[in-house]
């Protein structure tokens, strides 16, 4: 019977697990050692600006475990969405920890590159040919959107993570990937059964997440043809029908359906049957094929903000916050515009938080706090504008009256100087799809040798 | 009357991609999931004034194996716009576990 075993270390590459756990897992000789490295759980920057999320030291101590244990046991690895986004650049940066790796250890690897950015004038074709569909909730897009976009993802099936793992690859990154192509890619190549592949998977991608211990981190994956089974490599963490069928509704909407390029799989009648030792068995899952579609990930700049925080102790404040805000906005926009500043040019926020900046909606009656951090957040079109914004608020921040006829209050800074430049912010554009007849349409592949002896 | 937050064993929300949060609701055991589950709180007209949605866009789920109920709704704008609230939506639960049982 065919059969394949996925490690799966990390939740998402540089947030580490411990020693033991890992080592245990690798005692358990699995076939293959995934990981996903990226999200768009963080909102927008990320891909806007193309940046990577966790620090390189982090991540580099997690791939070096991954590279190690893997060429001691003559296993492949496999990791999606490098540098948290997936830009190409992720994938080359990516590649620059592996090189640095292989030549301190000395281990010679064949690395496949999988790209997947995509050029805004590649989508804006496709939408000029009918080719890209919306996702529910529905968002309008055109042209001028699509320009909008700092950077645009493509986000890769299996396919050609398998293609790579044919070709006899011993490390497979990829740019934005789906969190289960990454771990389904193995266990569909070895011949299992594909709608275990992929619950499994689903079940996986996250690590740890799926057991008793969420923090303990680490999973195995066994698939085989006719389901999957789950098992914690730490010590102090099982696997339960529950802890296997609450994590499909982790981070996901639809708790029975699984959309992934090309296929969807149905959860609703699946059997999650506890076996000895913390480990649980799943099957009945099925799945169907689609047409195949990629997900687009779009995001763009949307101006430069400025911040201030300023705490409030002051109980005539306190016990109605929202009116004095109301007061203290009406005061500064006549300032503003006393200044010659067009209120079309910028935009603010000022949130109590301690009273309802979170909920942005009423207090229960009787509400009053301890004390509050009022935030203000400028928004302008460049850094300078959003400075001066928040410049001309300083004053009135520091200074605005309690009450009709009190003498001048101070308010309590915690820096110098007030105003926090927060630099670019981004937003996300697409909520798409592109209709594809192959999935190796849009993507490039490279295929490298880092030699481990070379200085 | 009892809310939600006081007969669930416990309740979360989550961004699930930059354009939907979804709340689960543990009930904790089947007696609890029986009262829960049958609540009229969990209607989308009601469900969608707590949140300010469109009630044709909430989904509700129910997982009577696990003992657990979810919700999903679009979010008003994109995870992460201009003047964000909740970059994670871990915190939009609340809202949920205050409407009566």
């Amino acid at each position: 019977m065919n059969k394949c075993k996925v490690f799966v270390p990390y939740g998402g590459l540089g947030m580490g697990i411990s020693e033991e756990s890992f080592q245990r897992a690798i005692a358990m000789k699995p076939d293959i050692i995934s990981t996903d490295a990226g999200s768009t759980d963080s909102g927008p920057y990320y891909l806007g600006a193309g940046k990577c999320k966790y620090a390189r030291e982090a991540i580099k101590n997690d791939t070096k475990r991954m590279i190690v244990a893997a060429h001691k046991l003559h296993i492949p690895i496999t990791i999606g969405s490098c540098g948290t986004c997936g830009v190409d650049d992720g994938v080359d940066f990516m590649e620059d920890v592996c090189r640095e790796i292989c030549r301190e250890e000395g281990i010679t690897v064949k690395v496949a590159k999988i790209y997947s950015e995509l050029s805004r004038e590649t989508v804006n074709e496709k939408l000029g040919s009918g080719k890209i569909k919306p996702l529910e909730p529905v968002m309008e897009l055109d042209q001028e959107k699509v320009n909008k976009c700092s950077h645009i993802v493509g986000v890769l099936g299996a396919e050609p993570f398998i293609e790579a793992l044919k070709n006899g690859a011993d490390i497979v990154l990829a740019g934005r990937t789906t969190d289960t192509a990454v771990l389904a890619c193995m266990p569909l190549l070895k011949g299992c059964s594909p709608a275990a592949a992929w619950h499994g998977a689903k079940v996986c991608e996250c690590s740890g997440t799926c057991t008793t211990s969420p923090q303990s981190g680490g999973i195995v994956l066994t698939v085989d043809e006719s389901g999957f089974e789950v098992e914690s490599p730490a010590r102090d963490s099982i696997c339960t029908p529950f802890t296997i069928s609450a994590h499909l509704l982790y981070e996901n909407a639809d708790p029975f359906y699984l959309v992934e390029p090309g296929v969807i799989v149905d959860v609703s009648e699946a059997d999650y049957i506890q076996l000895p030792e913390g480990r649980v068995r799943v099957e009945n899952t099925r799945i169907r094929q689609t047409s195949y579609t990629m997900k687009l990930e779009g995001a763009g700049p949307a101006g430069y903000q400025t911040i201030t925080l300023v705490g409030i102790r002051n109980r005539i404040v306190l016990k109605d916050p929202m009116s004095w805000l109301d007061k203290l906005s009406a005061h500064a926009d006549q300032k503003l515009g006393s200044l010659g500043y067009d209120p079309d040019s910028y935009s603010y926020s000022l949130r109590p938080y301690g009273y309802q900046a979170v909920y942005g909606g009423d207090v229960p009656e009787g509400y009053i706090p301890n004390e509050l951090g009022v935030l203000l957040t400028v928004t302008a079109d460049d850094q300078e504008t959003a400075t001066k914004i928040a410049k001309v608020f300083n004053p009135i921040l520091l200074h605005f009256e309690v009450a009709k006829n009190t003498p001048k209050p101070s308010f309590a800074f915690p820096f110098s100087p007030a105003e926090v430049e927060k630099g670019r912010i981004y937003e996300f554009q697409l909520n798409h799809v592109i209709e594809l007849d192959d999935p190796f349409e849009l993507i490039r592949m490279e295929y490298v040798t880092i030699d481990g002896k070379e200085e | 009357m009892e809310i939600f937050s006081e007969v669930a064993h416990y309740i979360r929300s989550k961004n699930a991609g930059p354009f939907w949060i979804t709340i689960d609701v543990f009930c904790g055991d089947e007696e609890r999931y029986k009262v829960l589950s049958k609540s009229p709180s969990l209607n989308p007209e009601v469900i969608a004034r707590a949140y300010k949605v469109n009630p044709d866009s909430v989904r509700v789920f129910f997982l009577p194996s696990i003992h657990t109920i979810k919700i999903s709704y679009p979010r008003a704008r994109p995870q992460g716009s201009k003047y964000e609230r909740d970059m994670h939506a871990g915190q939009q639960y609340v809202e949920l576990g205050n409407l009566p049982v």
